[in-house]
């Protein structure tokens, strides 16, 4: 998802400020989808993310008078439809923590330890098991929307925080800044969230194609 | 000293995304693509991320559902431009 080039984005604030319902559905066709899917990551039904959603756009129309343009207008949206996710979650008893990043300790390194060489070896941390490449098998593929399934309902899985990055990094395309800015997050958080989330996966895929 | 020795295995697969997301630093990329060079466990595994980024990419937008547009254009008629 591409966010409108600045002229035209410049266009779609006066129109939405305007009262031009042209520019408010093209903005809801633009960034509505995405906004579904985010919302979702962090509440617990799709009912409830939908009114996130709802809430977020009234929140747009109400703020869209005070927008200055020191974000582009998707970073800004992406931020109140974010925060009204978290005050939902909240209200729901999740709590999605971003500032601290929980559970270092339960999360183990990238690929299991037993897959490298242990230190009394000739080359400790050296790959002991290493991945095979992925070839397409008759019945399992990348390309198959079997694959597709699996990465969605892997990405459910995840913590609520790497969920969410992952959203909106891979799935739904934002760049790291973008990511940043919606979600008051560190560069450091931002990435520590997106190669944990990666990582999981990664293997869930190794998993499938094995 | 650290800087002299290569980067096992164990440490680049912890890289990857600092590698992707271009956060290291001039001395620390070159070890990473140094590694990669003649490490085909690594280089494989840089490619399957490079892979679920892009399966995760080709997962289809979820439609905006006729009764969520709806409310939200009612919403937008009700609403006053300030």
């Amino acid at each position: 998802m591409e966010a409108p080039p600045p002229v035209e984005e410049r266009r779609l604030v006066d129109g939405l400020r305007a009262g031009d319902e042209s520019a408010f559905t093209r903005l809801v066709h633009e960034y509505g989808p995405s906004m579904l899917r985010v919302a979702r990551m962090f509440v617990s039904s799709r009912a409830v993310a939908e009114e996130v959603v709802q809430e977020a756009w009234v929140g747009v129309l109400n703020g869209i008078g005070r927008f200055e343009g020191r974000s582009s207008l998707k970073t800004w949206i992406f931020r109140i439809l974010t925060n009204t996710a978290k005050t939902r979650a909240v209200r729901e008893g999740r709590s999605i923590p971003f500032s601290a990043l929980g559970g270092e300790d339960e999360e183990g390194g990238a690929v299991d330890a037993d897959r490298f060489l242990g230190d009394d070896t000739r080359f400790p941390g050296h790959w002991a098991a290493p991945p095979q490449r992925w070839e397409a098998q008759p019945e399992r593929s990348l390309l198959s929307s079997e694959a597709l399934q699996l990465i969605e309902r892997e990405i459910a899985k995840l913590p609520p925080n790497q969920a969410i990055v992952v959203t909106m990094r891979d799935v739904e395309g934002f760049d790291a800044e973008e990511v940043r800015n919606a979600l008051d997050i560190s560069e450091t958080n931002q990435r520590v969230l997106l190669h944990r989330a990666r990582t999981k996966l990664r293997r869930a895929l190794e998993e499938y194609l094995k | 000293m650290r800087l002299d020795r290569e980067l096992t295995c164990i440490e680049v697969v912890e890289l990857v995304t600092a590698y992707l997301e271009d956060a290291l630093g001039g001395a620390e990329r070159e070890r990473v693509e140094e590694h990669l060079v003649f490490c085909d466990g690594c280089s494989t595994y840089l490619e399957q991320i490079r892979q679920t980024i892009a399966i995760a990419g080709r997962l289809e937008p979820e439609d905006i559902p006729a009764a969520l547009q709806e409310k939200l254009l009612a919403a937008f008629r009700d609403w006053t431009p300030a």
